[in-house]
């Protein structure tokens, strides 16, 4: 069974790559734009993986990302957060509030893909 | 014994040595001998004894005489001698003992002399050289006083108590620039001598730094220390200590005090923000930009097959997101331009001193004769002047060889934000190329050489420069468009001088003046004071009469501090007595729009922190201040010195003691009266008069002053 992947973004033009690029190598795909619609997605779609924006409107990538955290039933959902904000500090703190990956922007979509890969261990 | 009764006694002693030995011999013979001869030998005496009698009497009256003279000449002309010598030594330090009596005492008296002399030679020495080592002395505090005033950085010294002991101009008008509120004072209450420098810095972070200097002291390390503290307007500044050290001679150095140097660095931090906002833009504004675009790139790379509408719809996500980074960078260039350019070490130039400096060095190096045009007096421009004279003395030496200009002309003119510098020749003109390969040269003028091209020194400066030709006139120039500067000038608008000579600014004597909180057994003489006037509407505070202005000036070490003084119109809100206008010299108009006593009270009321009040009639004004307790909250506490009280107590005898009749009294030079801060000044100078004839009286420490001049009959006299 394809592994399911959401991606939370609110930038269309960085959406439809990502959706391109992920559905060509197989996976199911649903995508949020802003934080609220990204928990409602999480717990409609159930998926393995997310792509995480940090700068959301409503909820902040590091808000949704504590919130799932939070609960113990989604203790297996890999969180990859991708972001613009690439500084230390943030990239700290990402780590710090459960996030399994930090990339930031621009990245290559080769790198993204092996990291997905391998968090969701397909060879 | 006295000499006296020693001159008796000798006389005596004369008597019996004279007449003993003759009686005792006498006595002896007639002892041994028979009866028939003692009548031989009465017969034979009785009748020659007034003879005998008189010879010794005789001789007796001689041996007198002798011991006479010799007790006046050896004993009475010694003991005058001794009290000459006791003059000599303590009242008068030129008498001289009189060269009299016999040849041994006048010896003597002549060393003494001689001894006198030599001490005198000794004692003017001493007291000459004590002269110049206090003339010397004085010399450097008056040269630290003029140096600390000409800096252009905030200097303060301090005690360990935090007590400032020096200030100069600079930071006197920093504070008073950085101080809050509406009135002319507030600023200058905050530093002043003798006063707390935490009023300004925050006492732990002060603390703070001490203990860092100490650390590093005992470390052997170079003792500064740094911090940044926030004033209570919000303003930065970056504060630098550094340790007094008192001559402790060996062992450990020994800290007495500290040096403040501040500087504001608001507009630093204002441009530093401003500068990293600009470098956010450009760094992760456009992350978010670039990573869209690499991953549609990505995808077309890797999809060569995907289908028509898809691959157009990636290469329009790179478009566009091209399209935004470019508008990004262009708004942020625009936005941050000037604040970029900042990081070479530019100063801020007059334009025309560029240009007489370009003109001096052409004359100079190349003996070519310049002259100027049009030029704007008022553009200053961001430059380093070094290396622009450089490149115009270069530029012009290039001409001289290729163009040989029989002169040349500088124009400067502006627009918008640049500044044109044109270098004008007439006659021959040169290809675009042959200036080309000038701005890529490295410059070389004369002997002299720069490793800088005449490129790099523009690029450096954020400007242009090219060659350009005036047709019409047949003429050329090379136009150098530089960035202009609006040149910080603050307002330093400096009060009048009161009074003349030096501003006192510094007083070395407070560093050991620890405790100064208010002891009324401590010497009037040692107090901090200030001294106040009021004028006021009326006389009458209880029916309504209001404070329309208060003046203040501060007494520190015994001294008038004229530079320190409080200058205050107050709003009364209420209209003025016409009656009372020709008295105080304030006019409806002059209120008008100026703080009310509410605003006012607070201000004073830090001013006059830590110290005792003074003012001439004191229970008139005071009374007004402490109407005023209830509204503002602000109570004066502290004990209350009456001038006119005081000078009830120096001068008992006298009619009036109206501050007019104390200054004329008391010798005092004064320019103006009836303005609250000329009264109080006057005050101050009769304070300071009457100390020392309050002395005399023994009234030394401030409880015996109040306690003398609640005794006085004016100060029965209630409001």
């Amino acid at each position: 069974m394809a592994h399911k992947i959401l991606i939370v973004d609110d930038e269309p033009n960085i959406v439809v790559s990502l959706e391109f690029l992920l559905k060509k190598e197989g996976f199911t795909v649903a995508v949020a734009s802003d934080g609220e619609e990204a928990l409602a997605q999480v717990a409609a779609f159930d998926p393995d993986l997310l792509l995480l924006d940090v700068m959301l409107p409503k909820k902040s990538g590091y808000e949704v990302c504590e919130a799932l955290r939070a609960d113990p039933q989604r203790s297996g959902l890999v969180i990859l957060i991708l972001t613009a904000k690439g500084r230390a500090t943030e990239v700290a703190k990402g780590l710090a509030i459960g996030a399994d990956a930090y990339m930031t922007k621009p990245f290559s979509t080769k790198e993204l893909l092996a990291k997905i890969k391998e968090f969701l261990g397909i060879a | 014994m006295k000499a006296k009764h020693r001159f008796l006694l000798a006389v005596v002693v004369l008597g019996l040595l004279m007449t003993g030995p003759f009686v005792v011999t006498s006595l002896i013979v007639w002892l041994d001998m028979r009866e028939s001869e003692h009548r031989m030998l009465a017969e034979l005496l009785l009748s020659r004894l007034p003879l005998g009698t008189v010879m010794t009497l005789f001789g007796f009256a001689i041996g007198v005489s002798v011991l006479y003279k010799l007790f006046k000449q050896y004993v009475e002309g010694l003991l005058r001698m001794a009290e000459t010598l006791r003059l000599m030594l303590n009242a008068n330090r030129n008498f001289r003992v009189g060269l009299e009596g016999p040849p041994e005492v006048r010896q003597l008296a002549g060393a003494a002399n001689d001894l006198a002399a030599q001490r005198d030679a000794l004692m003017d020495d001493v007291e000459a050289q004590i002269a110049q080592a206090k003339a010397f002395v004085e010399e450097e505090k008056n040269r630290l006083a003029a140096l600390m005033s000409e800096l252009a950085q905030s200097v303060v010294v301090c005690n360990l108590d935090g007590r400032i002991l020096l200030y100069n101009n600079r930071a006197r008008l920093q504070f008073a620039a950085l101080a809050q509120g509406p009135t002319t004072a507030s600023g200058g209450a905050l530093i002043g001598l003798g006063r707390s420098i935490h009023s300004i810095l925050e006492k732990n972070q002060v603390e703070h730094a001490l203990e860092v200097i100490r650390l590093r002291l005992a470390a052997g390390k170079a003792a500064l220390a740094n911090f940044v503290t926030t004033t209570r307007s919000g303003k930065l500044l970056r504060v630098q200590m550094a340790p007094v050290l008192a001559s402790a001679g060996e062992g450990e150095a020994n800290l007495s005090g500290y040096v403040l140097t501040f500087e504001n660095i608001t507009r630093n931090i204002e441009q530093e923000a401003r500068r990293d906002q600009a470098l956010h833009e450009l760094t992760e504004g456009n992350r978010a930009a670039l990573g869209n675009i690499r991953a549609a790139v990505g995808n077309l790379i890797d999809y060569p097959d995907m289908d028509a509408a898809l691959r157009e719809r990636f290469v329009r996500v790179v478009a566009d997101e091209a399209a935004r980074m470019s508008q990004s960078l262009d708004r942020t260039m625009a936005d941050f331009a000037d604040t970029m350019k900042t990081r070479w070490p530019l100063e801020d130039v007059l334009g025309i001193d560029l240009i007489a400096a370009a003109q001096r060095r052409i004359g100079d190096k190349l003996d070519l004769p310049t002259k100027t045009e049009e030029l704007d007096d008022a553009l200053w421009v961001k430059a380093d002047s070094f290396s622009l004279v450089f490149a115009l003395t270069f530029l012009a030496g290039k001409l001289q060889e290729h163009c040989a200009p029989r002169e040349l002309r500088f124009r400067l003119t502006s627009a918008e934000k640049l500044a044109y510098l044109d270098l004008i020749w007439a006659g021959p003109t040169m290809s675009s190329e042959t200036f080309y390969t000038w701005e890529m040269d490295g410059m070389q003028v004369g002997d002299e050489s720069s490793p800088l091209s005449l490129r790099e020194v523009i690029d450096r400066h954020g400007g242009e420069v090219w060659y350009q030709r005036e047709k019409a006139a047949h003429r050329a120039f090379f136009r150098f468009v530089l960035p202009l500067a609006t040149p910080e000038i603050e307002a330093e608008a400096e009060a009048p001088k009161r009074g003349a000579g030096r501003p006192e600014y510094y007083d070395f004597d407070l560093f050991n003046f620890a405790d100064k909180s208010i002891d009324l057994d401590r010497k009037l003489s040692e107090l901090t004071y200030t001294v106040f006037d009021t004028e006021t509407t009326g006389l009458d505070p209880s029916n309504g009469d209001e404070i329309i202005q208060i003046g203040a000036v501060r007494i520190v070490n015994n001294r008038l501090l004229r530079q320190e003084v409080f200058d205050q119109i107050v709003d009364p809100e209420r209209p003025l007595k016409p009656e009372t206008i020709p008295i105080h010299g304030i006019t409806d108009d002059m209120v008008r729009g100026k703080p009310n006593i509410d605003i006012v009270l607070p201000a004073f009321h830090a001013f006059c922190e830590d110290t005792m009040l003074i003012a001439h009639n004191a229970a008139f004004d005071m009374r007004f201040l402490q109407l005023k307790e209830e509204r503002t909250g602000l109570s004066f506490t502290q004990p209350v010195l009456d001038t006119l009280l005081l000078s009830a107590v120096a001068h008992p005898n006298q009619e009036s003691h109206r501050l007019d009749a104390v200054i004329d009294r008391l010798g005092i030079a004064i320019d103006a009266r009836h303005n609250a801060l000329a009264d109080a000044l006057a005050t101050g100078e009769v304070f300071l008069k009457l100390l020392p004839l309050l002395e005399e009286q023994g009234i030394v420490t401030v409880r015996q002053a109040l306690a003398a001049a609640e005794k006085t009959y004016f100060a029965r006299i209630k409001y």
